[in-house]
């Protein structure tokens, strides 16, 4: 099967939707409808873009424009984790965490696919290589960025509770597993759904993308648990990384909790 | 000496050298802001510090810092929780009981949610909770702050107990009354200095 290829009309005739949407706003005053269009015109430069950066990266099919796309995807990540919460930590604590934990999730999810699942030859292969890291990035900075926001907003709220079992004795891992496991658990939340609801809420992007390129169904639905995996192990370390980092920066050699390594807001 | 601070200091407050026997209270008053609490989370390592504290003579840099909090204990004016259960914070509950009993709690608090204590109650159970691990200092934050003159009473007379047994106490307190009825040696504190008073 060959996929139905789209030409410029067929989407002009889809974009009628949004310039419906659009009425309604000015119709019914909702005064979104110049939002609505720059994200929509943002939205058509960015992919055609990246169509044609992906175009002359797959061309040039070397490793190091791979991994230089792969690495700037990676940073903007990192950033978004970084600027996601509103407590920040002192000296780009919130960064360096982010970026951390951002690349070793997701460089441990893609190798491991591309070394063993997907195995394309090679196996930097940047028609495979940059896909797969796009969409674990999109997951691992869900799962960082709530993680990440949940521990320190947490961290400023319980304090008076983790300074009184310290008081007693305790050590400052005893005394911040409550509020590790509730960050690590607010991390995996999306993942969890997004596995549970799979194929019954929604079919995934991928497995719905590749249907309408026409692969079989089934064949479809393997690829998609693959991804799954892929992306709900990686955010799962990065839920776990993002929190342990940023837990060490708030703590000391003398088991003290260092609130002043927050910046002030 | 049971408590002795040598230089301890930070860049806000300090240096304090004083001294509190086995069995001895000293008393702080001062204005608010003036860094007593300050003074107490140092004691406790629980804020970073120069100079050092010392416990029967062992230095707290020599002592893993949960051990020290085990053994000089800080309780803070503003008490802190980590469960919903009252009973969850106590590990012997009728010791806890007991002791509940002697600072005018009714023991069924114990067994209730957090949420029914008020104020005063919540600050004598912080304090039950400390006891119970029986440290050999208290450092006390206006142990009685939110206590009427009979709470206060009562719980005066469990900390009298404790210091016959043998327990020293850095006692911060409003209250200059409080600190004639408990301490020998008092202290006023101004700007992160000590004067003898």
């Amino acid at each position: 099967m060959t996929p139905i290829l789209l030409q410029p009309r067929d989407i002009a005739v889809a974009a009628l939707l949004i310039v419906l949407d659009g009425a309604l706003s000015v119709a019914l005053r909702f005064g979104i409808h110049r939002q609505l269009f720059i994200a929509a015109a943002r939205m058509v430069v960015q992919l055609v873009l990246i169509g044609f950066v992906l175009r002359a990266v797959f061309a040039l099919a070397s490793p190091w424009a791979t991994a230089g796309v792969i690495l700037l995807m990676m940073a903007v990540a990192a950033r978004e984790v970084a600027a996601r919460p509103e407590r920040q930590l002192q000296r780009f604590g919130n960064h360096v965490v982010g970026a951390i934990a951002v690349s070793f999730a997701t460089g441990l999810a893609c190798i491991l696919a591309l070394t063993t699942a997907l195995r394309p030859s090679p196996w930097y292969d940047p028609r495979y290589a940059i896909p797969l890291a796009g969409i674990v990035l999109g997951s691992v900075l869900n799962s960082a960025s709530l993680a990440l926001d949940s521990l320190l907003g947490g961290v400023v709220r319980e304090r008076g509770a983790i300074e009184a079992r310290l008081a007693l004795g305790a050590t400052i891992g005893q005394a911040t597993a409550p509020l590790v496991r509730s960050s690590i658990r607010r991390g995996l939340l999306p993942i969890i759904n997004q596995m549970s609801a799979a194929g019954l809420v929604t079919l995934p992007g991928i497995m719905t993308g590749q249907v309408l390129a026409g692969l079989d169904p089934l064949e479809a639905a393997k690829y998609q648990i693959l991804l799954m995996f892929l992306l709900s192990g990686g955010s799962g370390l990065a839920a776990v990384a993002v929190v342990f980092l940023a837990i060490r920066r708030l703590t000391d050699d003398r088991q003290r909790l260092r609130l002043d390594r927050l910046r002030d807001t | 000496m049971r408590l002795r601070l040598a230089g301890l200091r930070s860049v806000l407050a300090g240096p304090f050298d004083i001294e509190v026997p086995a069995g001895g209270c000293v008393a702080i008053t001062g204005p608010s802001g003036s860094g007593k609490s300050l003074l107490l989370r140092m004691v406790a390592d629980l804020d970073p510090h120069e100079g050092e504290a010392l416990l029967d003579g062992i230095a707290c840099s020599a002592m893993p810092a949960p051990e020290w909090r085990g053994r000089v204990a800080y309780v803070a004016a503003e008490t802190g929780w980590w469960a919903d259960d009252v009973a969850a914070h106590f590990t012997d509950l009728a010791a806890a009981r007991a002791l509940a009993d002697e600072m005018g709690l009714k023991a069924e608090l114990l067994d209730g949610p957090l949420l029914r204590l008020s104020t005063g109650e919540r600050q004598r159970v912080a304090l039950m909770r400390t006891l119970l691990n029986h440290p050999s200092v208290l450092l006390l934050d206006e142990p009685t702050g939110a206590l009427d003159e009979t709470a206060t009473a009562r719980v005066e007379a469990v900390l009298a107990r404790t210091m016959a047994a043998g327990t020293a106490i850095l006692l911060v307190t409003h209250n200059p009354a409080q600190a004639a009825r408990m301490a020998a040696r008092r202290y006023v504190m101004d700007a992160g200095k000590l004067q003898r008073a």
